[in-house]
Protein backbone atom coordinates (compact mmCIF):
# COMPACT_ATOMS: atom_id res chain seq x y z
CA UNK A 1 0.00 0.00 0.00
CA UNK A 2 1.29 3.50 -0.64
CA UNK A 3 0.90 4.18 3.50
CA UNK A 4 4.09 1.98 3.74
CA UNK A 5 5.91 4.25 0.87
CA UNK A 6 8.22 6.69 1.95
CA UNK A 7 7.65 10.46 2.04
CA UNK A 8 8.05 11.76 -1.57
CA UNK A 9 9.16 15.00 -1.47
CA UNK A 10 7.46 17.95 -3.50
CA UNK A 11 8.63 18.68 -6.81
CA UNK A 12 8.80 21.85 -8.59
CA UNK A 13 6.55 22.08 -11.40
CA UNK A 14 8.83 21.32 -13.83
CA UNK A 15 9.09 17.91 -13.29
CA UNK A 16 8.29 14.72 -15.65
CA UNK A 17 5.41 14.15 -16.16
CA UNK A 18 6.15 10.43 -15.70
CA UNK A 19 6.55 11.11 -11.83
CA UNK A 20 3.69 10.03 -10.48
CA UNK A 21 2.24 10.40 -6.71
CA UNK A 22 -0.66 8.33 -4.93
CA UNK A 23 -3.13 10.99 -3.02
CA UNK A 24 -6.84 10.36 -0.78
CA UNK A 25 -9.05 12.72 -1.62
CA UNK A 26 -12.23 11.92 0.83
CA UNK A 27 -10.66 8.47 1.07
CA UNK A 28 -10.87 7.42 -2.41
CA UNK A 29 -7.14 6.94 -3.92
CA UNK A 30 -5.66 8.92 -7.53
CA UNK A 31 -2.33 8.92 -8.91
CA UNK A 32 -1.45 12.40 -10.24
CA UNK A 33 1.61 13.85 -11.51
CA UNK A 34 3.78 14.42 -8.41
CA UNK A 35 4.47 18.24 -8.41
CA UNK A 36 0.95 19.45 -8.72
CA UNK A 37 -1.13 22.00 -5.52
CA UNK A 38 -3.85 20.02 -4.15
CA UNK A 39 -6.47 22.01 -5.98
CA UNK A 40 -4.97 21.14 -9.35
CA UNK A 41 -4.27 17.41 -8.11
CA UNK A 42 -8.39 17.93 -7.46
CA UNK A 43 -9.09 19.26 -10.50
CA UNK A 44 -6.92 16.25 -12.12
CA UNK A 45 -8.52 13.50 -10.43
CA UNK A 46 -12.00 15.26 -12.02
CA UNK A 47 -12.95 17.14 -9.78
CA UNK A 48 -15.27 20.17 -10.67
CA UNK A 49 -15.07 22.99 -7.81
CA UNK A 50 -17.59 25.29 -7.47
CA UNK A 51 -17.16 25.92 -3.79
CA UNK A 52 -13.82 25.31 -2.24
CA UNK A 53 -11.92 27.42 -4.68
CA UNK A 54 -11.71 31.04 -5.18
CA UNK A 55 -8.79 33.23 -6.34
CA UNK A 56 -5.74 30.57 -6.48
CA UNK A 57 -3.48 32.99 -5.26
CA UNK A 58 -3.79 31.92 -1.71
CA UNK A 59 -5.35 35.20 -0.29
CA UNK A 60 -9.18 34.31 -0.19
CA UNK A 61 -9.23 31.89 1.76
CA UNK A 62 -11.97 29.90 0.18
CA UNK A 63 -10.17 26.29 -0.41
CA UNK A 64 -8.70 25.04 3.31
CA UNK A 65 -7.71 21.98 3.21
CA UNK A 66 -6.70 19.51 5.95
CA UNK A 67 -4.24 16.21 5.49
CA UNK A 68 -2.53 13.71 6.86
CA UNK A 69 0.99 12.50 5.61
CA UNK A 70 1.61 8.19 5.24
CA UNK A 71 3.08 7.48 8.43
CA UNK A 72 2.20 10.60 10.35
CA UNK A 73 -0.33 11.04 12.74
CA UNK A 74 -0.66 14.55 13.18
CA UNK A 75 -2.85 16.81 11.43
CA UNK A 76 -1.89 19.07 8.94
CA UNK A 77 -3.74 22.25 7.13
CA UNK A 78 -3.19 24.17 4.01
CA UNK A 79 -4.56 26.44 1.19
CA UNK A 80 -5.35 23.97 -1.38
CA UNK A 81 -3.63 26.46 -4.01
CA UNK A 82 -0.25 27.13 -2.30
CA UNK A 83 -0.13 23.20 -0.83
CA UNK A 84 1.87 20.88 -2.90
CA UNK A 85 0.59 17.35 -3.12
CA UNK A 86 2.64 14.30 -1.58
CA UNK A 87 2.82 10.77 -2.57
CA UNK A 88 0.52 9.37 0.58
CA UNK A 89 -1.22 12.24 1.38
CA UNK A 90 -5.10 11.68 2.86
CA UNK A 91 -6.86 14.92 2.24
CA UNK A 92 -10.46 16.76 2.49
CA UNK A 93 -11.31 20.19 2.04
CA UNK A 94 -13.54 22.53 4.46
CA UNK A 95 -14.42 24.80 2.05
CA UNK A 96 -16.72 26.46 4.49
CA UNK A 97 -17.40 26.01 8.41
CA UNK A 98 -20.74 27.09 10.34
CA UNK A 99 -19.69 29.95 12.33
CA UNK A 100 -22.49 33.02 14.29
CA UNK A 101 -22.05 35.70 12.50
CA UNK A 102 -23.52 38.65 14.51
CA UNK A 103 -25.33 41.94 13.23
CA UNK A 104 -24.21 44.84 14.88
CA UNK A 105 -23.56 49.43 13.68
CA UNK A 106 -19.45 49.39 15.05
CA UNK A 107 -20.71 53.36 15.42
CA UNK A 108 -23.12 51.94 18.60
CA UNK A 109 -20.74 49.71 20.16
CA UNK A 110 -18.29 50.46 22.86
CA UNK A 111 -14.91 49.39 22.75
CA UNK A 112 -14.21 47.45 25.43
CA UNK A 113 -14.19 43.53 26.21
CA UNK A 114 -17.75 43.99 27.22
CA UNK A 115 -18.37 43.94 23.37
CA UNK A 116 -16.80 40.93 22.67
CA UNK A 117 -18.79 39.00 25.45
CA UNK A 118 -21.85 40.32 24.66
CA UNK A 119 -21.48 39.17 20.91
CA UNK A 120 -19.44 36.30 20.97
CA UNK A 121 -20.15 34.99 25.69
CA UNK A 122 -18.80 31.26 24.04
CA UNK A 123 -14.74 33.35 24.15
CA UNK A 124 -15.28 32.31 27.79
CA UNK A 125 -15.08 28.96 26.87
CA UNK A 126 -11.29 29.49 25.47
CA UNK A 127 -8.96 26.74 27.56
CA UNK A 128 -6.14 27.33 25.95
CA UNK A 129 -5.26 24.40 24.33
CA UNK A 130 -4.33 26.68 21.24
CA UNK A 131 -5.51 24.53 18.86
CA UNK A 132 -6.25 27.22 16.95
CA UNK A 133 -3.07 28.24 16.52
CA UNK A 134 -1.51 25.22 15.01
CA UNK A 135 -4.73 24.68 12.67
CA UNK A 136 -4.26 28.34 11.09
CA UNK A 137 -2.52 27.72 7.53
CA UNK A 138 -1.54 32.06 7.50
CA UNK A 139 0.59 31.32 10.61
CA UNK A 140 -1.56 33.63 12.80
CA UNK A 141 -1.45 33.31 16.74
CA UNK A 142 -5.13 32.74 16.92
CA UNK A 143 -5.32 31.74 20.71
CA UNK A 144 -3.00 34.97 21.32
CA UNK A 145 -5.80 37.31 19.71
CA UNK A 146 -8.87 35.38 21.44
CA UNK A 147 -6.87 36.80 24.74
CA UNK A 148 -6.05 39.58 23.67
CA UNK A 149 -9.98 40.13 22.58
CA UNK A 150 -11.23 38.92 25.77
CA UNK A 151 -8.78 41.58 27.27
CA UNK A 152 -10.07 44.35 25.23
CA UNK A 153 -6.82 45.23 23.84
CA UNK A 154 -8.14 45.48 20.55
CA UNK A 155 -5.12 46.73 18.99
CA UNK A 156 -3.26 43.81 19.94
CA UNK A 157 -5.55 41.92 18.52
CA UNK A 158 -5.64 43.99 15.16
CA UNK A 159 -1.87 43.34 15.08
CA UNK A 160 -2.27 39.87 15.70
CA UNK A 161 -5.24 38.95 13.17
CA UNK A 162 -4.39 40.92 10.40
CA UNK A 163 -3.57 38.34 7.80
CA UNK A 164 -6.44 35.75 8.74
CA UNK A 165 -8.31 34.92 5.58
CA UNK A 166 -11.40 33.73 7.27
CA UNK A 167 -10.40 30.79 5.66
CA UNK A 168 -12.69 28.72 9.32
CA UNK A 169 -10.13 25.59 10.08
CA UNK A 170 -9.77 27.55 13.45
CA UNK A 171 -13.70 27.44 14.14
CA UNK A 172 -13.34 23.70 13.01
CA UNK A 173 -10.96 22.32 15.48
CA UNK A 174 -12.10 24.46 18.60
CA UNK A 175 -13.11 22.42 21.95
CA UNK A 176 -14.82 25.75 23.43
CA UNK A 177 -17.09 26.43 19.32
CA UNK A 178 -15.64 30.00 19.28
CA UNK A 179 -15.86 31.63 15.79
CA UNK A 180 -12.30 32.89 15.91
CA UNK A 181 -12.11 34.63 12.70
CA UNK A 182 -15.64 36.86 13.46
CA UNK A 183 -13.89 37.88 16.50
CA UNK A 184 -10.76 39.15 15.23
CA UNK A 185 -13.13 40.85 12.66
CA UNK A 186 -15.60 42.26 15.42
CA UNK A 187 -12.13 43.80 17.07
CA UNK A 188 -10.68 45.27 14.04
CA UNK A 189 -13.46 47.07 13.31
CA UNK A 190 -13.83 48.37 16.52
CA UNK A 191 -10.19 49.53 16.59
CA UNK A 192 -10.85 51.28 13.18
CA UNK A 193 -13.91 52.96 14.49
CA UNK A 194 -13.29 53.79 17.80
CA UNK A 195 -9.57 53.88 18.70
CA UNK A 196 -7.09 54.60 15.65
CA UNK A 197 -6.87 58.52 14.84
CA UNK A 198 -9.62 60.12 12.95
CA UNK A 199 -8.67 61.32 9.47
CA UNK A 200 -8.96 64.83 9.63
CA UNK A 201 -7.75 65.76 6.33
CA UNK A 202 -10.46 63.33 4.51
CA UNK A 203 -13.00 64.63 6.45
CA UNK A 204 -12.12 68.28 5.55
CA UNK A 205 -12.30 66.82 1.79
CA UNK A 206 -15.00 65.45 1.80
CA UNK A 207 -16.73 68.50 3.03
CA UNK A 208 -15.15 70.16 0.05
CA UNK A 209 -16.54 67.98 -2.58
CA UNK A 210 -20.19 67.51 -0.83
CA UNK A 211 -19.94 72.04 -1.14
CA UNK A 212 -19.30 71.59 -4.64
CA UNK A 213 -16.31 72.98 -5.09
CA UNK A 214 -14.62 70.78 -7.66
CA UNK A 215 -18.18 69.87 -9.60
CA UNK A 216 -17.33 72.05 -12.49
CA UNK A 217 -14.02 70.66 -12.96
CA UNK A 218 -15.89 67.28 -12.81
CA UNK A 219 -18.78 68.47 -15.41
CA UNK A 220 -15.81 69.74 -17.26
CA UNK A 221 -13.80 65.86 -17.30
CA UNK A 222 -17.28 64.24 -17.87
CA UNK A 223 -17.51 66.28 -21.44
CA UNK A 224 -14.01 65.80 -22.63
CA UNK A 225 -13.52 63.23 -25.32
CA UNK A 226 -10.70 60.33 -24.53
CA UNK A 227 -7.27 61.77 -25.77
CA UNK A 228 -7.99 65.04 -23.98
CA UNK A 229 -8.36 63.31 -20.65
CA UNK A 230 -5.04 61.51 -21.41
CA UNK A 231 -2.82 64.16 -22.42
CA UNK A 232 -4.02 66.01 -19.17
CA UNK A 233 -3.69 62.87 -17.31
CA UNK A 234 0.20 62.96 -18.27
CA UNK A 235 0.49 66.32 -17.53
CA UNK A 236 -1.13 66.43 -14.15
CA UNK A 237 1.27 68.07 -11.43
CA UNK A 238 2.29 65.06 -9.19
CA UNK A 239 2.71 66.52 -5.21
CA UNK A 240 5.69 65.88 -3.07
CA UNK A 241 4.92 63.43 -0.61
CA UNK A 242 4.05 66.28 2.75
CA UNK A 243 3.92 64.78 6.30
CA UNK A 244 0.32 64.49 7.36
CA UNK A 245 0.45 65.90 11.22
CA UNK A 246 -2.09 63.09 12.49
CA UNK A 247 -4.22 64.23 15.56
CA UNK A 248 -1.80 63.54 18.77
CA UNK A 249 -3.39 61.40 20.70
CA UNK A 250 -6.46 58.19 19.82
CA UNK A 251 -9.17 59.19 19.75
CA UNK A 252 -12.34 57.54 20.95
CA UNK A 253 -16.15 58.82 21.04
CA UNK A 254 -17.59 55.58 23.54
CA UNK A 255 -15.50 54.44 26.83
CA UNK B 1 15.93 43.07 53.14
CA UNK B 2 18.53 43.83 50.51
CA UNK B 3 17.45 47.38 48.92
CA UNK B 4 18.29 45.70 45.95
CA UNK B 5 14.69 45.75 43.19
CA UNK B 6 13.07 42.68 43.28
CA UNK B 7 11.62 41.89 40.34
CA UNK B 8 8.46 39.77 39.93
CA UNK B 9 6.60 38.13 37.18
CA UNK B 10 3.39 39.58 37.01
CA UNK B 11 0.13 38.04 35.44
CA UNK B 12 -3.16 40.55 35.96
CA UNK B 13 -5.45 38.50 34.26
CA UNK B 14 -8.68 39.24 32.18
CA UNK B 15 -11.08 41.38 34.98
CA UNK B 16 -7.94 43.45 35.81
CA UNK B 17 -8.46 44.34 31.68
CA UNK B 18 -11.38 45.21 31.70
CA UNK B 19 -13.99 45.48 34.50
CA UNK B 20 -11.68 46.24 37.45
CA UNK B 21 -8.56 48.43 36.15
CA UNK B 22 -8.52 50.03 39.24
CA UNK B 23 -6.86 46.85 41.34
CA UNK B 24 -4.32 46.40 38.91
CA UNK B 25 -3.33 50.38 38.63
CA UNK B 26 -3.72 50.50 42.36
CA UNK B 27 -1.23 47.81 42.47
CA UNK B 28 1.32 48.55 40.45
CA UNK B 29 1.89 52.35 41.66
CA UNK B 30 2.04 50.89 45.15
CA UNK B 31 4.78 48.12 44.21
CA UNK B 32 6.54 50.56 42.46
CA UNK B 33 6.10 53.22 45.29
CA UNK B 34 8.00 50.21 47.73
CA UNK B 35 10.94 49.69 45.10
CA UNK B 36 9.14 46.18 43.78
CA UNK B 37 9.48 46.23 39.86
CA UNK B 38 6.73 44.22 38.33
CA UNK B 39 7.51 42.43 34.83
CA UNK B 40 3.74 42.12 33.10
CA UNK B 41 3.88 38.56 31.38
CA UNK B 42 3.99 38.96 27.83
CA UNK B 43 1.37 37.89 25.75
CA UNK B 44 -0.26 36.56 28.80
CA UNK B 45 -3.85 34.24 28.46
CA UNK B 46 -6.83 33.83 30.54
CA UNK B 47 -6.15 32.02 33.58
CA UNK B 48 -8.78 29.35 33.23
CA UNK B 49 -10.96 31.11 35.78
CA UNK B 50 -11.01 27.70 38.08
CA UNK B 51 -9.09 24.55 38.63
CA UNK B 52 -11.02 21.58 37.25
CA UNK B 53 -12.49 19.75 40.17
CA UNK B 54 -11.94 15.95 38.26
CA UNK B 55 -8.68 15.64 38.42
CA UNK B 56 -8.12 13.73 35.09
CA UNK B 57 -9.67 16.76 33.17
CA UNK B 58 -6.72 17.38 31.96
CA UNK B 59 -7.53 19.76 29.54
CA UNK B 60 -8.78 22.00 31.95
CA UNK B 61 -4.87 22.27 33.67
CA UNK B 62 -4.28 23.59 30.08
CA UNK B 63 -4.65 27.37 30.72
CA UNK B 64 -2.61 27.51 34.42
CA UNK B 65 0.13 25.02 32.84
CA UNK B 66 0.17 27.17 29.72
CA UNK B 67 1.24 30.60 31.91
CA UNK B 68 3.46 28.74 34.38
CA UNK B 69 5.45 27.36 30.78
CA UNK B 70 5.43 31.03 29.88
CA UNK B 71 6.53 32.67 32.92
CA UNK B 72 9.46 30.25 33.38
CA UNK B 73 10.30 30.65 29.77
CA UNK B 74 10.77 34.44 30.10
CA UNK B 75 12.70 34.09 33.18
CA UNK B 76 10.36 34.16 36.20
CA UNK B 77 10.73 31.53 38.68
CA UNK B 78 8.02 33.61 40.72
CA UNK B 79 4.58 34.58 39.48
CA UNK B 80 3.02 37.14 41.29
CA UNK B 81 -0.78 37.89 40.89
CA UNK B 82 -3.97 39.86 42.46
CA UNK B 83 -7.24 38.55 41.39
CA UNK B 84 -8.04 36.18 43.61
CA UNK B 85 -9.47 33.67 41.18
CA UNK B 86 -5.96 33.28 39.51
CA UNK B 87 -4.33 33.46 42.56
CA UNK B 88 -6.53 30.40 43.01
CA UNK B 89 -6.33 29.01 39.89
CA UNK B 90 -2.68 29.18 39.24
CA UNK B 91 -1.32 27.80 42.76
CA UNK B 92 -3.55 25.12 42.47
CA UNK B 93 -2.37 23.93 39.09
CA UNK B 94 1.15 24.54 40.26
CA UNK B 95 0.34 22.60 43.42
CA UNK B 96 -1.58 19.92 41.60
CA UNK B 97 1.10 19.32 38.85
CA UNK B 98 3.89 18.87 41.04
CA UNK B 99 2.13 15.88 42.98
CA UNK B 100 0.87 14.36 39.43
CA UNK B 101 3.04 12.87 36.98
CA UNK B 102 0.50 10.92 34.87
CA UNK B 103 -1.03 14.57 34.24
CA UNK B 104 2.29 16.31 33.92
CA UNK B 105 3.29 13.56 31.31
CA UNK B 106 0.05 14.41 29.38
CA UNK B 107 0.45 18.07 29.47
CA UNK B 108 3.99 17.98 28.31
CA UNK B 109 3.21 15.61 25.39
CA UNK B 110 0.40 18.59 24.37
CA UNK B 111 2.36 21.58 24.97
CA UNK B 112 5.11 20.28 23.20
CA UNK B 113 7.12 20.87 26.01
CA UNK B 114 10.11 18.76 28.39
CA UNK B 115 9.14 18.78 31.93
CA UNK B 116 6.65 21.27 33.25
CA UNK B 117 8.78 24.22 35.28
CA UNK B 118 8.39 24.90 39.26
CA UNK B 119 7.01 28.68 39.20
CA UNK B 120 5.82 30.14 42.48
CA UNK B 121 2.46 31.69 42.57
CA UNK B 122 3.10 34.32 44.42
CA UNK B 123 0.03 36.65 45.99
CA UNK B 124 0.95 40.95 46.65
CA UNK B 125 0.10 39.93 50.05
CA UNK B 126 2.58 37.40 49.71
CA UNK B 127 5.02 39.97 48.29
CA UNK B 128 4.28 41.87 51.12
CA UNK B 129 5.06 40.10 54.05
CA UNK B 130 8.01 37.87 52.93
CA UNK B 131 9.68 40.31 51.09
CA UNK B 132 9.18 43.81 52.17
CA UNK B 133 8.39 43.05 55.77
CA UNK B 134 5.89 45.17 58.02
CA UNK B 135 8.68 46.77 59.43
CA UNK B 136 9.68 48.05 56.24
CA UNK B 137 6.14 48.61 55.23
CA UNK B 138 5.66 50.53 58.05
CA UNK B 139 8.51 52.71 56.94
CA UNK B 140 7.36 53.25 54.24
CA UNK B 141 3.93 54.59 54.60
CA UNK B 142 3.38 58.60 53.55
CA UNK B 143 -0.33 58.71 54.73
CA UNK B 144 -1.38 56.88 57.85
CA UNK B 145 -4.78 55.92 57.37
CA UNK B 146 -5.72 57.04 60.86
CA UNK B 147 -9.09 56.56 61.62
CA UNK B 148 -10.57 54.61 59.01
CA UNK B 149 -12.03 51.82 59.91
CA UNK B 150 -12.11 48.73 57.72
CA UNK B 151 -13.36 45.56 57.55
CA UNK B 152 -11.03 43.13 55.89
CA UNK B 153 -12.88 41.07 53.63
CA UNK B 154 -11.11 37.57 52.23
CA UNK B 155 -13.41 35.22 50.87
CA UNK B 156 -13.45 31.50 50.04
CA UNK B 157 -10.49 31.42 47.18
CA UNK B 158 -7.95 33.23 48.70
CA UNK B 159 -7.22 30.92 52.17
CA UNK B 160 -9.01 27.58 50.34
CA UNK B 161 -7.96 24.52 49.69
CA UNK B 162 -5.98 25.49 52.54
CA UNK B 163 -3.99 22.92 51.81
CA UNK B 164 -3.37 23.64 48.79
CA UNK B 165 -3.28 27.63 49.08
CA UNK B 166 -1.44 27.61 52.18
CA UNK B 167 -1.56 31.26 52.07
CA UNK B 168 -2.89 31.95 56.26
CA UNK B 169 -5.11 30.05 58.61
CA UNK B 170 -8.64 29.25 56.94
CA UNK B 171 -10.87 29.61 59.78
CA UNK B 172 -9.09 32.66 61.67
CA UNK B 173 -6.86 34.79 58.97
CA UNK B 174 -5.03 37.68 60.41
CA UNK B 175 -2.57 38.64 56.92
CA UNK B 176 -4.48 41.79 55.41
CA UNK B 177 -5.18 42.82 59.35
CA UNK B 178 -1.72 42.93 59.97
CA UNK B 179 -0.90 44.85 57.25
CA UNK B 180 -4.07 47.46 57.06
CA UNK B 181 -2.48 47.65 60.67
CA UNK B 182 0.80 48.72 59.14
CA UNK B 183 -1.35 51.04 57.15
CA UNK B 184 -2.48 52.74 60.07
CA UNK B 185 -6.05 51.32 59.78
CA UNK B 186 -8.07 50.87 62.46
CA UNK B 187 -9.11 47.29 62.24
CA UNK B 188 -12.46 45.96 63.11
CA UNK B 189 -13.74 42.78 64.52
CA UNK B 190 -15.41 40.82 61.61
CA UNK B 191 -16.59 37.36 62.03
CA UNK B 192 -17.84 36.80 58.39
CA UNK B 193 -14.48 37.68 56.73
CA UNK B 194 -13.87 34.29 55.39
CA UNK B 195 -17.69 33.58 54.37
CA UNK B 196 -18.66 32.83 50.67
CA UNK B 197 -20.02 36.16 48.88
CA UNK B 198 -22.37 33.53 46.59
CA UNK B 199 -19.61 33.84 43.81
CA UNK B 200 -20.99 32.10 40.18
CA UNK B 201 -24.39 32.00 41.79
CA UNK B 202 -24.57 35.17 40.95
CA UNK B 203 -25.34 34.14 37.07
CA UNK B 204 -27.43 31.58 37.40
CA UNK B 205 -29.42 31.97 40.93
CA UNK B 206 -29.27 35.94 42.16
CA UNK B 207 -31.35 35.03 45.17
CA UNK B 208 -28.47 32.65 46.88
CA UNK B 209 -25.72 34.65 45.70
CA UNK B 210 -27.72 38.12 47.53
CA UNK B 211 -28.33 36.03 50.65
CA UNK B 212 -24.79 35.29 50.47
CA UNK B 213 -23.53 39.19 50.37
CA UNK B 214 -26.39 40.26 52.66
CA UNK B 215 -25.04 37.90 55.79
CA UNK B 216 -21.37 39.67 54.91
CA UNK B 217 -22.36 42.86 54.61
CA UNK B 218 -24.41 43.52 57.98
CA UNK B 219 -21.78 41.63 59.58
CA UNK B 220 -19.14 44.32 58.08
CA UNK B 221 -21.80 47.40 58.98
CA UNK B 222 -22.23 45.56 62.82
CA UNK B 223 -18.42 45.68 63.30
CA UNK B 224 -18.94 49.42 62.64
CA UNK B 225 -16.50 49.64 59.62
CA UNK B 226 -16.38 52.33 57.36
CA UNK B 227 -15.62 50.20 54.47
CA UNK B 228 -15.27 47.00 53.29
CA UNK B 229 -11.86 45.46 52.16
CA UNK B 230 -12.09 43.30 49.30
CA UNK B 231 -9.51 41.44 47.13
CA UNK B 232 -11.66 39.48 44.40
CA UNK B 233 -13.38 41.22 42.29
CA UNK B 234 -16.02 39.10 42.14
CA UNK B 235 -16.76 39.33 45.68
CA UNK B 236 -16.72 43.18 45.01
CA UNK B 237 -19.40 42.62 42.19
CA UNK B 238 -21.50 40.75 44.11
CA UNK B 239 -21.41 43.01 47.32
CA UNK B 240 -21.87 46.16 45.40
CA UNK B 241 -24.39 44.13 42.91
CA UNK B 242 -26.60 43.25 45.89
CA UNK B 243 -26.17 46.78 47.71
CA UNK B 244 -27.57 48.34 44.67
CA UNK B 245 -30.60 45.63 44.59
CA UNK B 246 -31.27 46.37 48.37
CA UNK B 247 -31.05 50.33 48.02
CA UNK B 248 -29.53 50.21 51.63
CA UNK B 249 -27.08 52.86 52.26
CA UNK B 250 -24.21 51.63 50.97
CA UNK B 251 -20.82 49.87 52.46
CA UNK B 252 -18.13 51.41 50.38
CA UNK B 253 -16.04 48.57 48.89
CA UNK B 254 -12.74 48.97 48.25
CA UNK B 255 -9.75 47.03 46.72
CA UNK B 256 -6.68 46.44 49.17
CA UNK B 257 -3.93 47.41 46.77
CA UNK B 258 -6.05 50.54 46.57
CA UNK B 259 -5.84 51.30 50.44
CA UNK B 260 -1.83 50.46 49.89
CA UNK B 261 -1.22 52.61 47.64
CA UNK B 262 -3.05 55.00 49.29
CA UNK B 263 -1.28 54.83 52.55
CA UNK B 264 2.46 55.02 50.18
CA UNK B 265 1.27 58.49 49.10
CA UNK B 266 -0.42 57.74 45.65
CA UNK B 267 -3.04 60.46 44.97
CA UNK B 268 -6.51 58.90 45.74
CA UNK B 269 -7.75 59.72 42.06
CA UNK B 270 -4.75 57.87 39.99
CA UNK B 271 -6.19 54.52 42.05
CA UNK B 272 -9.32 53.73 39.83
CA UNK B 273 -11.25 53.98 43.29
CA UNK B 274 -15.28 53.40 42.15
CA UNK B 275 -17.97 55.40 44.43
CA UNK B 276 -19.24 55.71 46.83
CA UNK B 277 -15.33 54.36 48.15
CA UNK B 278 -13.49 57.44 46.27
CA UNK B 279 -15.30 60.29 48.30
CA UNK B 280 -14.66 58.66 51.61
CA UNK B 281 -11.13 58.21 50.62
CA UNK B 282 -10.47 61.63 49.68
CA UNK B 283 -11.61 62.98 52.88
CA UNK B 284 -8.68 61.51 54.22
CA UNK B 285 -6.65 64.18 52.86
CA UNK B 286 -3.12 64.49 51.53
CA UNK B 287 -0.13 62.80 52.53
CA UNK B 288 2.16 64.43 55.67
Amino acid sequence: MARQESLAVVKEPETPAEETARIHIMGKSYVVPAGLTILKAMEYAGYRLVRGVGCRGGFCGACATVYRKAGDFRLYVGLACQTGIADGMYLTQIPFYPAPKPLYDIHRLSAGGETIFRFFPEVARCIQCNTCTKVCPQGLDVMRYIAAAQQGDFKRVAELSFDCIACGLCVSRCPGEIAHYHVGLLARRLYAAHLTPKAIHLRTRLGEIQEGRFSKEVETFCKMDRQSLQRLYAQRAIEPEEEVALPGKSNSDED
Amino acid sequence: MSEEKKTFGYYPGCELRNRVKGLDLSARRACRALGIRLKELKDWTCCGGLVPQVKDNYMGFLAPARILVEAHAQGFDELMTLCTFCFNTLRRAAFFLQGHAEARKRLELFLGVEGLPRVKVIHLLEVLRDHVGLDRLRESVQRPLKGLRVAPYYGCLLLRPAQEIKLDNPEAPTLIEVILEALGCEVTDFSSKTDCCGSYHIVTNGQVAGQCSDLILRSAVKSKADMLVAMCPLCQFNLDWRQKQTRTAPLPVVYFPQLLALALGEPVDTLGVAEPAATALSALGSPT
